[in-house]
């Protein structure tokens, strides 16, 4: 099959990326821009390792055909980072212990940091429901759940100082 | 997946010449939640897709009083979920299309890739089929309407015709004095399938009686099912716990149930009597306001 061009805008950078259209975005990610970071798990939208965010909402990568990402901006796990600085929810994940083996991790940060920026104090609740559909076959959540908790509450106490 | 031909016309007149012009053996595709996974896992090898991904005009969400709501086949569950009207006035719909999957799969899937998938367990199909909605289908004929209890046929089948696409789902305006609710049974919580469902939609009269019911069941047959029996003892009654015990019961002989992994035949005629007597009374606790 014909090979087609798509272009893409991925963590702030416009990539032009040649591909062929039974591919996926997870495949264009991790193939054609080594962003290994976002994982494969089930490869059919049932785990959440490979969860991304389009225009801002955490999606699916490996149910998105490469071409449907045609002028959209992804945000993989490489561009919650800023200035080298780790974002506050990855902080929180290594001093709360909120991975063991580390696949479902980058998954699971894009569905918390896609949490945090629509709610800004979430319940317990409601980080549980975040984060259903994200599968973590280590830690039994508690301690992802708890890393969320620290985060929301360190950016609200950052956010409340910048402010002043 | 295997390889095919991709197509994204930018508008709908496009879509339906190329599907007229390739013929036999293309794939629509909307969200892609359901398609890539049969493409992926399923044996499912189109020759061809048409992508709605360009197409304007297909992603909206519009209220309108005497128009209803237009749910573009193209607008992501989340789209229906997060808009206020269907918030205020339509709460079964967001009940149900919030059950669909993950939030990754809301912000990718669509109600109408739901209907169309044909699911018996879809969870959007009760609650519009409930709702009385409309479909409007485009071919390169030109538009058709087809009421959504005359479009699921079996199974993954619906009576869309070769070379015909989903373009919107109407839902007529809410009606006063009127109530709806949706349950279903999963053994967990988030992300599962139905084991058994059931919507149940009433008007009330001024004189309190029932004008209008419709109870729709959901994975007890090989399409969304009309529980007729139990809608007809319901008109012209005013509701009492005896009059939805009995109206559930009746429901149960509506259900054609099969026995699979998810749950046996008598299972599912047990949540059937529940899930019906539970949707009812919300509804008609809604409907009294």
């Amino acid at each position: 099959m014909a090979k087609m061009i798509v272009n893409v805008e991925v963590n702030g950078e416009l990539q032009e990326l040649l591909t062929e259209p039974h591919r996926t975005l997870l495949d264009l990610l991790r193939d054609n821009l080594s962003l290994t970071g976002t994982k494969e798990g089930c490869g059919s939208g049932d785990c959440g390792a490979c969860t991304v965010l389009i225009d801002g909402r955490p999606v699916n990568s490996c149910l998105v055909l490469a071409p449907e990402a045609e002028g959209r901006r992804v945000t993989t796990v490489e561009g919650l980072a800023e200035d080298n600085k780790l974002h506050p929810v990855q902080t929180a994940f290594i001093e709360e212990g909120g991975l063991q083996c580390g696949i479902c991790t980058p998954g699971m940060l894009i569905s918390a940091v896609a949490l945090l920026r629509s709610n800004t104090e979430p319940s317990e609740q409601s980080i549980r429901y975040a984060i259903s559909g994200n599968l973590c076959r280590c830690t039994g959540y508690d301690k992802i759940v708890r890393a969320i908790e620290v985060a929301s509450k360190r950016m609200k106490a950052n956010a409340a100082i910048a402010s002043h | 997946m295997r390889a095919f031909a991709y197509h994204a016309p930018a508008s709908l007149a496009e879509a339906v010449a190329i599907l007229r012009r390739e013929g036999p053996g293309g794939r629509v595709l909307a969200g892609g939640t359901d398609l890539l996974v049969q493409m992926k896992e399923r044996g499912t090898v189109p020759r061809y897709v048409v992508s709605l991904r360009a197409v304007a005009d297909l992603s909206h969400v519009t209220f309108q009083t005497g128009r209803g709501l237009v749910i573009g086949s193209r607008a992501s569950l989340t789209d229906v979920i997060t808009n206020r009207d269907v918030r205020e006035r339509y709460p079964i719909i967001v009940e149900s299309a919030g059950l669909v999957g993950s939030h990754q799969i809301q912000n990718l899937g669509t109600v109408g890739g739901n209907i169309c998938n044909a699911s018996p367990s879809a969870d959007t199909a009760p609650p519009l089929i409930a709702l009385g909605a409309i479909l409007r289908l485009h071919s390169d004929q030109g538009p058709r309407e087809l009421p959504i209890a005359e479009f699921f046929t079996g199974p993954g089948r619906t009576a869309l015709e070769e070379g015909e696409v989903l373009a919107e789902i109407i839902v007529p305006d809410p009606q006063p004095h009127s109530g709806g609710s949706y349950e279903r049974y999963t053994p967990r919580q988030e992300m599962d399938i139905a084991v058994a469902s059931a919507a149940s939609f009433v008007i009330l009269a001024p004189d309190g009686t029932v004008s209008h019911a419709k109870i729709i069941l959901g994975a007890v047959g090989p399409t969304p099912l009309h529980a007729r029996a139990a809608e007809a003892m319901l008109v012209g009654k005013i509701p009492s716990g005896g009059l939805i015990e009995a109206a559930a019961s009746a429901a149960v002989s509506d259900a054609r149930p099969i026995s699979d992994q998810r749950g046996s035949e008598s299972y599912r005629r047990h949540l059937i009597n529940v899930l019906t007597r539970r949707t009812l009374t919300r509804a008609i606790e809604s409907a009294r306001g």
